[in-house]
């Protein structure tokens, strides 16, 4: 029979291998469900694996997908990695967004395009609140994060939609729930003519960096990483458990407020219900598949784009349903958690072991049994 | 006692092994027990003990050889099972429920049959007979260490065992309330219960128990009647070795380094101690050891003395004359305090990073103001350490969590003392670490003393604290006794303070001095 | 008064919702084992509900559908953190995930289905009563099944002796192992019923609150059931209330919109999450008080190795 046996020490071979691992193995799930579905495998794996990296066009709309990914998912990691568990970054993507918005919408003809640069710092500090008030409330009242920053993503999505709905909503919108289209100069520059992908990939770029800088090379990385992996360790070495708890928040607030604004002052160029896209759940995993190391991020990034972009193109070339995404994606996440149990464990095949006299033994047992019953009563 | 015959044996292990990923845990032991004898398995920290142990108790199973009971072989798969054939183990740490009370506990440990009133009743009987009284109606988190081990204790006698195996049965207990241990124990020999009896402790094995196997690396160095033999005897089975020799030299008393007075603290966790106006002085040059009962409020002085816990009345803790009382862990190690505590892996070091992540927890001269971490300057501190401290690991990279219990804290303390503390306060030195490396870090610490440090150590260990300090106290139920010199105490003094009764011979002493 | 007794009514129906999934978290977090894939379980078994009432025309056997497909997916997660040690966080929230995705994918067969016509239930006369009538006795069936239930499982964990195995195991799994309790296949099985749970209140609310599916229709009412397990305490009774209690505000909304009241509806439809914030902070401005009456092992992994 199959045996787990621990590892005297982590394999560094299989903390690599699992996410490719767990990728093999959701590719076969998938390929399983296509013919379930009656479509052909072949195609369905060549619309999400061939067709999102084929052309210089399609390599760019996969960095318009990666990005806020990337950004998210940074400031996830640093959360994960210190125990903090901000499930509610989707929640801060839209109130990032709402807040660009806001900015955005102050511009007037003669504005110039350094609104930019303040429509995006808006979207960060608007992240920020929102991951703050999740922060405050664990650190006053000791209220659990995952749940507070849970609820305030429905909060926030109502919040949107009132904003859409009422105050904001375009009044030559043919009352449709959105805000005006913002003026050419908010609009988040692109990097090249006629493709979709902006300065938000080169800022995702630059953050890639940084963070790897802050976790691996600063103190007040290592501090927050000590946080996280043995809290005892960190409180004897006197890191304080309370700053860790609001940088990781607000870091990670800023980041998913940050992608919040680029998707609305970039792709989008208003503000509507349709804003949050999942990126803030999408994230999670792809911090996850990522190792929660930035460079690992950037690779998962990409994959999960792929995932995205070919569940888009499976609606339309194959009638497959868009859902199918969600599918793939929570799939991963599961087989890389169990694949990740290779990382600390061997799977051995252990021989039956040669049982003693069996007679003798059952009798013995068996007697001692009935003694216990006489004595018991 | 005549030819002791195979059918006579109550148990008997033959040939039995056991290999684990890294390291063979048991090699073709034996060992044999007959009815009514009080059989010691003497063993330094890491030597096979428990693996054999938990064999006998079906925790775990053999992967070669045969275990026997009563003469007939036997497949012992769970603890039930063992159970059912007579055998019962009272463990070194307690398998207790702390929100359950203690009658919950037994009968959670006896296979069903008796409803919760009925095992109360019991309860009280048995504890009667023995002299083992804990109200079955408490909840276990009220009761003290002591009392949690009759529970452990009642809960086994309840299962009418034909062997009971006790695992370090007396780390947690005042000489006294050994003393009383003991008597049980004979008792249940008398009537004809084979005792197995886990222990490091020469004294008390020679004391107590009729027949000794001796287990180093595994492997059985032999087996012998302990009351024949001598400490230095059994020594040299256990380790191949004499226990090794500490230099003294006579203590050069400095200035008073530490001083704490008016200590009291309300405890932090529901399940805690509070401290009660804790007054004691450490002085350059010296060893003050804090001796008593694991959950006397150790932890929580500790936790109070590291910086850990900020809560200390202001004024309460001095260093040099400077109010440290709530300084963090961060300030006081730049005022010259270090502290090392007494778990090793997920509070003095962090298990899955390496030696030179762990350096940093403590040690910050590779960080730059800017906090940039310097990692070569990590990797050379990290080096320097393990060369210096004879640590046996693979490297500077290895994680801490793959080092042995010995080596981690060598490499431990080695990083405190390393940085030239001028107060270094250690919690249970050498807790669970084998005897080569134990001697090791007593003599360095020694040497640090010797250097015009001061030195704080708690100890559950005795022998521990009276080799290696200077002066006493007593810590018991969030009170510190009085200090006094190791060379005037002795262990049935220390024995009683341990219960609190110091104030008994501090009025004894003022009696003689009176008359 | 008939609009206060139907909003009485309201609640009890809405607060069943709550309840049963809330009483399955607790099986599974007394055991020490916390499942945050609840939302994902309930996405799930709504849809096989759903499903299943379609295809059979029978309530009773969506329920027992729904409930089977919470137990699945439950025993997956059950699998990966009992015996691969997988973190317990991360597995739920792959599980929530996963869980919206494949709910969601499934049921776009089923958006435009109609479920055949609602039975009323009520019982004759006792219904009639003013005010608490239509609370009490105009009730689906479930309702009364979900305070059964409560104190079935109160009488279980407290007067019984398996009950007090499974509370040993959720404080101390390795003196409960120790002892030689089989504490993985124990865990694995409060797991399952609590799965089993969120499956029942998954089908309930797309059978009988909703009779629909539609795509995300738990909105957020399995994280709601995981707030609700600590702010009781972890005691049936105390959950039952709750789940009472969230059912009113979220009835509440409805209720103000009917009377016209002149708040944006964005801002009534926050109200159930914003209560379970507010609820959150003040039941955990006691950490002492939760952390005397948590399952002491809930979140950490268990090795019987060692």
């Amino acid at each position: 029979m199959l045996k787990l046996e621990a590892r005297p020490e982590a394999s560094k071979v299989m903390s690599v291998m699992s996410p490719v691992l767990a990728l093999a193995v959701t590719v076969v799930i998938g390929t399983v469900l296509f013919v379930l579905l009656g479509k052909d495998p072949m195609r369905g794996l060549y619309v999400f694996f061939v067709e999102p990296v084929k052309s210089v066009y399609a390599l760019t709309e996969l960095a318009v997908k990666a990005t806020p990914l990337i950004l998210i998912a940074l400031g996830l990691a640093v959360c994960f990695r210190s125990n903090v568990w901000n499930i509610g970054a989707e929640g801060q993507f839209i109130v990032g967004g709402i807040a660009a918005a806001g900015v955005a919408m102050t511009a007037d003809k003669e504005t110039g395009r350094w609104i930019v640069a303040l429509v995006l710092l808006a979207g960060v500090f608007g992240g920020m609140v929102w991951a703050g008030i999740v922060a405050f409330l664990r650190d006053r009242f000791n209220a659990n994060e995952i749940l507070v920053s849970l609820m305030l993503v429905y909060v926030a999505d109502q919040v949107l939609g009132y904003m859409v709905y009422g105050p904001w909503k375009d009044p030559a919108g043919f009352n449709f729930p959105q805000t005006i289209t913002f003026l050419k100069s908010t609009s988040v520059p692109k990097l090249f003519p006629g493709f979709r992908v902006n300065i938000g990939l080169i800022l995702a770029l630059i953050a890639v960096a940084a963070f790897w800088v802050l976790l691996f090379r600063t103190y007040a990385g290592f501090q927050l990483q000590v946080g996280g992996l043995a809290p005892a360790a960190a409180r004897y070495a006197g890191f304080s458990s309370r700053r860790a708890l609001w940088t990781a928040l607000l870091l990670s607030g800023g980041m998913a407020g940050l992608a919040g604004a680029l998707e609305v002052a970039g792709p989008l160029g208003q503000l509507t219900p349709y804003v949050p896209a999942g990126y803030g759940f999408a994230a999670i995993i792809v911090a996850y598949v990522g190792r929660l190391h930035p460079v690992g991020i950037v690779f998962s990034a990409i994959l999960m784009s792929m995932f995205y972009i070919g569940g888009e193109l499976a609606q339309s070339r194959l009638g497959l349903p868009k859902s199918l995404t969600g599918v793939f994606q929570g799939l991963l996440l599961f087989t890389l958690l169990a694949c990740d149990t290779l990382i600390h464990y061997r799977v051995r095949w252990q021989a039956a072991r040669p049982a003693p006299p069996k007679p003798a033994a059952a009798a013995l047992v068996s007697t001692a049994a009935a003694a216990t019953t006489e004595r018991a009563a | 006692m005549g030819s002791i015959t195979q059918d006579s044996l109550r148990l008997e292990l033959v040939n039995i092994s056991k290999q684990y990923p890294a390291v063979k845990a048991n090699d073709s032991v034996n060992l044999r027990v007959e009815p009514g004898e009080i059989h010691a398995v003497l063993g330094e920290n890491g030597a096979g003990k428990s693996t054999m142990m938990k064999m006998i108790y079906g925790a775990v199973r053999p992967d070669e050889g045969e275990i026997r009971w009563n003469g007939q072989a036997v497949n012992i798969r769970n603890p039930q099972e063992a159970r059912a054939l007579g055998i019962s183990m009272v463990f070194q740490h307690f398998s207790l429920f702390d929100t359950l009370t203690a009658a919950e506990n037994v009968w959670l440990g006896l296979d069903k049959s008796l409803t919760l009133a009925e095992v109360a009743q019991r309860m009280t009987k048995v504890e009667q007979e023995y002299g083992l009284e804990v109200d079955p109606q408490r909840p276990v988190h009220t009761l003290s260490v002591g009392e949690r081990q009759r529970v452990e204790i009642v809960r086994a006698l309840m299962t009418k065992p034909k062997c009971l195996i006790l695992d370090e049965p007396t780390s947690v207990l005042t000489p006294q309330a050994v003393d009383k241990l003991f008597v049980v124990l004979r008792k249940l020999a008398s009537e004809g219960t084979s005792i197995l009896y886990i222990s490091h402790k020469l004294d008390e094995i020679r004391a107590l128990c009729h027949n000794c196997t001796v287990l180093r690396g595994g492997k059985v160095t032999g087996t012998v009647d302990p009351r024949l033999e001598t400490n230095a005897g059994l020594s040299r089975l256990m380790i191949g070795a004499e226990p090794p020799q500490l230099q003294h030299i006579q203590a050069r008393l400095g200035d008073v380094v530490l001083a704490v007075r008016g200590l009291t603290l309300p405890k932090e966790d529901h399940f805690g101690m509070n401290l009660s106006d804790i007054r004691f002085e450490v002085r350059a040059g010296e060893i003050l050891g804090i001796a008593g009962v694991s959950g006397n409020g150790q932890q929580e002085l500790m936790a109070a003395l590291s910086g850990e816990d900020t809560r200390a009345p202001a004024s309460s803790i001095h260093l040099f004359g400077k109010d440290i009382s709530n300084h963090s862990p961060r300030r006081r190690r730049k005022e010259g305090l270090h502290f090392v505590p007494e778990e090793r892996l997920g509070r003095g070091a962090v298990p899955t990073l390496s030696l030179a992540a762990n350096t940093l927890l403590t040690r910050t001269e590779a960080v730059a103001s800017s906090g940039w971490v310097r990692t070569k300057d990590v990797t050379t501190l990290a080096q320097e350490l393990i060369r210096r401290f004879n640590v046996k690991t693979g490297g500077p990279d290895a994680a801490a969590k793959s080092l042995s219990g010995g080596n981690l804290q060598k490499f431990i303390v080695g990083r405190e003392i390393h940085a030239d503390p001028k107060l270094l306060i250690v919690s249970q030195p050498t807790w669970g670490v084998d005897v080569g490396a134990a001697a090791q870090i007593r003599g360095e610490l020694l040497g640090l003393r010797d250097k015009g440090c001061a030195l704080l150590i708690v100890s559950e260990e005795l022998d521990e604290l009276f080799e290696i300090c200077d002066r006493l106290v007593v810590i018991a139920q969030g009170k510190v006794s009085p200090s006094v010199a190791t060379s005037q105490a002795t262990i049935e003094m220390i024995g009683e303070w341990m219960s609190g009764l110091w104030n008994k011979t501090v009025a004894k002493e003022t009696d003689h001095a009176e008359a | 008064m008939e609009s206060f007794a139907l909003l009485l009514a309201a609640t009890l129906n809405a607060g069943t919702v709550l309840a049963f999934a809330s009483l399955g978290l607790l099986i599974n977090e007394r055991a020490g084992i916390v499942n945050l894939g609840a939302e994902g379980m309930m996405l799930v078994a709504a849809v096989a509900g759903y499903a299943t009432a379609v295809h059979t025309g029978s309530d009773w056997i969506a329920f027992a559908g729904g409930a089977a497909a919470g137990a699945l997916l439950a025993a997956a997660f059950g699998v990966l953190v009992i015996w691969l040690n997988t973190n317990q966080y991360a597995t739920g929230l792959a599980l929530s995930l996963f869980g919206a995705g494949f709910s969601a994918f499934v049921g776009i067969r089923y958006t435009q289905e109609k479920l055949s016509e609602r039975p009323r239930f009520e019982i004759p006369f006792l219904s009639d009563i003013p005010l608490v009538g239509p609370a009490l006795f105009r009730q689906h069936p479930m309702v009364y099944v979900a305070i059964a239930l409560t104190v079935a499982l109160a009488w279980f964990l407290y007067r019984s002796r398996a009950g007090l195995v499974l509370r040993s195991i959720g404080e101390s799994p390795e003196s409960a192992h120790a002892l030689g309790y089989p504490v993985r296949r124990i865990r694995l099985l409060a797991v399952m019923v609590g799965g089993a749970l969120c499956g029942v209140s998954g089908a309930y609310i797309s059978v009988v609150y909703t009779p629909l599916w539609v795509e995300g229709m738990v909105a957020g009412k399995g994280w709601i059931a995981l707030a609700l397990t600590t702010f009781a305490t972890w005691r049936p009774a105390r959950v039952l209330l709750g789940a009472y209690l969230f059912g009113g505000v979220t009835m509440l909304q409805f209720h103000l919109q009917g009377e016209g009241v002149q708040i944006p509806s964005q801002f009534l439809t926050m109200m159930p999450y914003l209560a379970t914030i507010i609820v959150l902070v003040l039941i955990s401005r006691n950490a002492t008080f939760i952390r005397v009456n948590m399952p002491a092992s809930i979140g950490k992994p268990f090795f019987p190795g060692s």
